[in-house]
């Protein structure tokens, strides 16, 4: 190790670190990429440009190549390039030469092959996009104050209504894998990184870059589809669209990989003595979340691919007049979409039962149903997605099996309930940050599973589809299930990652009203859908205004909750950085064993396990680290 | 070891009974209270036949999900004050148990039996009359006419943002309100010009897409009088929020009256239209670029 940080180039110092491959220099190169796409864009399509040009900035193959292109100089900036162009030339670089490059704050600015950097490049990434969304969401609550138009207009509504939808199903596929899976699974398998490093890296920028491609959108009209996209009424839709479409198509090229790298890492990483039997719930979480990002998402990119060539390529796929059919859409759609859903659920399940014997002390119950709920889910979650058209006409004749088949998804996730309930019996609880969102976890998502067997009812659904109660259940799920999770995760897993703590008494104070606001906002919706309120309205019938006024009101509390979190991370990480314990909960899995900071290359020697992580109430832990045998393929 | 391993039984006996004792508790009182109470209450109400059975359906629904919520509510409220660590200065831990095969059986029986039975009592409403969802263009179950009543075939066409309604029995004339005769079998045939929409009225209980190139069909076997919402419940674009409306169950005569007097009025629209047809193809709205 001493010898890589030797072999470092020395740090160059003040402005000159910005110079080099970097994210200031991706930005620039994505601007200039931007530039010359429209430009050839603008050529290609020379021929209509005279008919077009009534419509500025309407040429969707200008667009959509200035976006692709911007793309490509952006991850060139940031020097993904470098390693191909520079084995094409014949001397490939090493990857340590490659993580000495960034030192200090400028590697998180970078290219960064160090799966714990490019965890917290995750945790800030999304966490910018995880804000920026919860505003959208504040100003469409803003919105539905009063029935009728007031503070934006239906355009500027529908917009905030699709980027609120699609950045966070877009940025939270990774909002628990991204800063956690990549954070601990290479410390939880006893591996020293994750199989792709560079991939890893990828992942993370793709994402990025996609972000910002979905704010443009506000450039450009925005988008009227929702997260939903459904065509054709995306074929009608203004060049807004066209950053929809590279959005998630970026976002599922991200996930895609992201998942391939994880099952990678976990089937072939893993060090002497993890046995799959042995591995953390956490990492099988993981493991079955991976196999739905990989084989789900190419759908997306699939379905995204042909709306694209709908737009500038004069194809038909979903324009039902020439051939094509808007049904071809939605079942794409819903053949990644729901996986999806799963995408976001699964680890948070998987994060709440990793947290729940640390905070039980006793070893996790079940183990063998737990990892059965999850592949379970994994693997049933692919056999549903038409509850989603139950009312569509699409196979009307087999609405029946996917009733079964969606009622079935709740077997396993029962197996998840009954892991977790049954740590608590009898254990010594304590009532921790981290411990509170897991049972803000048990609690939401017990109504948002409830609500989910009256969705998957057809007779039930015909009532509730497209409407508010659809709406107050996955919020449920995500809001309630996924969000908590996450907290639940920062709280618990900030001390290693950070190194420092995050205090305490805000932690409760944000628990608290984010638990009771987060209720009081969406319970009332059950009642609104109920009553007849359609999804995505920008005006509704005057007898739900009270209701929503109240709905509103509470929304505002999450947000201040919201600030308080902030707030938080502000003073915690920023200003007090009170330095935290090896293992503040003591823990009795591996990530704590580890010193913190977490060292550059994670373990000294590669350990070898002999138990699984929860050897709670038993006398002598087994001893794991130090590691008693050498390191694969160090002297 | 084995006496403490004894006392630790008898102490996971007494919980164990504590809990059932509360859920059974809870239950008691609850399962009534949401049935009795909550139940009538839930929608879409009695409107027409189908929405009779949405609306007791959802009851069994509700009476069934209740307890399910309880047990988990009575458990994790039970656990947080049986269980919770009273003295957190030090850091103990509980005992090591990693499961109970008996438990995890029963659990899996009771799951099962319970998403079966919810899975097969489904499929049997859903078959008896189609519940007043959308059936695509060959539908599947078919509710009977009422004794009493007739039959009647209206088309719903929508188009960015409203509802049109086109009454093929009637000289194929196409209206922009709907009244309805009451105890009647009436079949829509729900279609769309241009993008995807969702005709949902409420109070009939029905909701079908209204998909373009596509004859979506759905039942409803109106009772008496009544007036009922439609809304549009599949985002179509810039006004969905505007796409609203509102119908009525009339008496037979009353809808023989209004019917007569729409084919006055639209005549001159009605030769104009395009003859009736299950789907229409408009110009096609290409995205130009």
């Amino acid at each position: 190790m001493s010898a890589i940080a030797m072999s470092a180039t020395a740090p160059r110092s003040g402005w000159r670190k910005l110079i080099g491959f970097n994210m200031l220099t991706g930005i620039l190169l994505g601007i200039a990429g931007w530039y010359v796409g429209h430009f050839i864009g603008d050529h290609i399509h020379g021929a209509n440009l005279a008919y077009f040009s009534a419509q500025a900035g309407e040429n969707d193959i200008a667009i959509m190549l200035g976006y692709f292109l911007g793309v490509v100089g952006f991850l060139i900036g940031l020097g993904f390039a470098n390693y191909p162009v520079k084995r094409l030339l014949g001397h490939p670089p090493s990857l340590a030469a490659n993580e000495s490059e960034a030192h200090g704050l400028m590697r998180y600015f970078s290219l960064s092959t160090d799966h714990k950097v490019v965890a917290k490049q995750y945790m800030a990434g999304i966490g910018v996009f995880f804000f920026v969304a919860g505003l959208n969401a504040m100003l469409i609550r803003t919105e539905l104050l009063q029935p009728d138009v007031h503070v934006f207009g239906a355009n500027q509504y529908l917009t905030l209504v699709g980027m609120h939808g699609s950045m966070m199903m877009g940025t939270m596929t990774s909002g628990l894998l991204g800063p956690f899976a990549t954070f601990l699974v290479p410390l939880m398998i006893g591996s020293r990184r994750m199989a792709f490093s560079r991939l890893s890296a990828f992942t993370f920028w793709l994402l990025m870059a996609g972000e910002v491609i979905l704010l443009t959108t506000i450039f450009f009209g925005g988008f009227q589809t929702g997260w939903t996209g459904y065509q054709p009424l995306g074929a009608q839709g203004t060049a807004g669209y066209d950053a929809y479409i590279c959005f998630f198509a970026l976002v599922g090229l991200s996930m895609t990989l992201f998942g391939f790298n994880l099952i990678v890492t976990i089937t072939t990483m893993r060090a002497r003595g993890m046995t799959w039997s042995r591995l953390p719930i956490f990492v099988w979480g993981t493991f079955a979340t991976a196999w739905l990002m990989m084989l789900a998402a190419p759908m997306l990119i699939a379905a995204l691919l042909m709306a694209a060539s709908d737009r500038t390529v004069q194809t038909a796929f979903y324009i039902p007049g020439q051939g094509g059919s808007a049904y071809l859409f939605q079942n794409l759609f819903w053949v990644f979409g729901h996986p999806e859903v799963y995408i976001l659920a699964l680890p948070g399940m998987a994060i709440v039962l990793e947290l729940m014997p640390v905070f039980a002390r006793k070893p996790l119950w079940g183990y063998r149903l737990a990892v059965a709920g999850l592949l379970g889910i994994s693997f049933l979650s692919f056999f549903v997605w038409q509850h989603h058209l139950f009312v569509s006409g699409i196979n009307a004749d087999l609405r029946p099996f996917y009733m079964l088949s969606t009622e079935l998804i709740s077997l396993p996730t029962g197996f998840i309930f009954l892991c977790a309930m049954g740590t608590l019996w009898r254990g010594r609880i304590r009532l921790t940050v981290p411990m509170l969102f897991c049972l803000g976890w048990i609690f939401n998502f017990l109504w948002g599973g409830i609500s989910g067997v009256f969705n998957s009812d057809v007779p039930s659904d015909v009532t509730t589809h497209g409407s508010f109660f659809v709406m107050a259940h996955f919020h449920y799920t995500i809001m309630g299930g996924l969000i908590f999770a996450f907290f639940a995760g920062i709280y618990y897993w900030v001390p290693k990652m950070y190194g420092v703590n995050l205090n305490e008494r805000l932690g409760k104070i944000h628990f608290w009203t984010l638990f009771i606001a987060f209720n009081s906002t969406f319970a009332p919706l059950f009642a609104l859908g109920f009553m007849g309120m359609p999804r995505r309205v920008v005006t509704y019938n005057p007898s739900f205004t009270s209701l929503n006024q109240w709905v509103t009101i509470s929304a505002y509390v999450i947000g201040l909750s919201m600030l308080v979190f902030l707030f938080n991370v502000v003073w915690s990480l920023l200003i007090k950085r009170e330095p935290a314990t090896i293992n503040p909960w003591h823990a009795k899995s591996i990530e704590w064993t580890l010193p913190t900071p977490v060292p550059l290359h994670d373990f000294d020697r590669l350990p070898v396990f002999d138990a699984d992580p929860y050897p709670y109430g038993v006398e002598a832990a087994p001893a794991r680290a130090p590691a008693i045998a050498p390191a694969r393929g160090s002297a | 070891m084995s006496a403490s391993g004894e006392a630790v039984n008898v102490e996971g006996t007494r919980h164990w009974r504590n809990v059932v004792l509360l859920w059974l508790l809870a239950s008691v009182i609850m399962v009534p209270v949401v049935v009795f109470v909550l139940g009538p209450g839930l929608p879409p109400g009695n409107g027409s036949v189908e929405a009779s059975g949405q609306t007791s359906d959802n009851i069994v629904l509700l009476a069934l999900a209740t307890p399910v919520a309880l047990g988990v509510l009575v458990y994790l409220g039970y656990a947080l004050w049986a269980f919770r660590e009273r003295t957190p200065e030090v850091v103990l831990d509980g005992p090591p148990i990693r499961g109970n095969s008996s438990v995890q059986f029963w659990w899996l029986i009771v799951t099962t039996t319970l998403v079966l039975f919810l899975a097969g009592f489904g499929t049997i409403r859903l078959l008896a009359d189609g519940a007043g969802g959308g059936q695509g263009p060959n539908p599947l179950a078919t509710p009977s006419v009422p004794a009493v009543g007739s039959r009647l075939v209206v088309q719903v066409v929508a188009q960015q943002w409203q509802f049109n309604y086109r009454f093929p029995a009637y000289g194929g004339v196409e209206t922009n309100q709907i009244e309805l005769p009451e105890n009647t079998l009436v079949q829509f045939n729900v279609t769309s010009l241009d993008v995807i929409h969702s005709f949902w009225a409420y109070e009939l209980g029905v909701k079908a897409d209204a998909n373009p190139g596509v004859n979506n069909i759905a039942y409803v076997t109106t009772k008496g009088p009544l007036l009922f919402h439609v809304r549009c419940a599949e985002l179509c674009g810039l006004w969905h929020g505007y796409m609203f409306n509102q119908g009525q169950v009339v008496p037979k005569t009353q809808f023989a009256a209004w019917i007569a007097q729409q084919r006055v009025k639209f005549a001159p629209a009605t030769k104009t239209l395009p003859p009736y047809s299950k789907t229409y193809f408009p110009h096609a709205q290409r995205r130009a670029g």
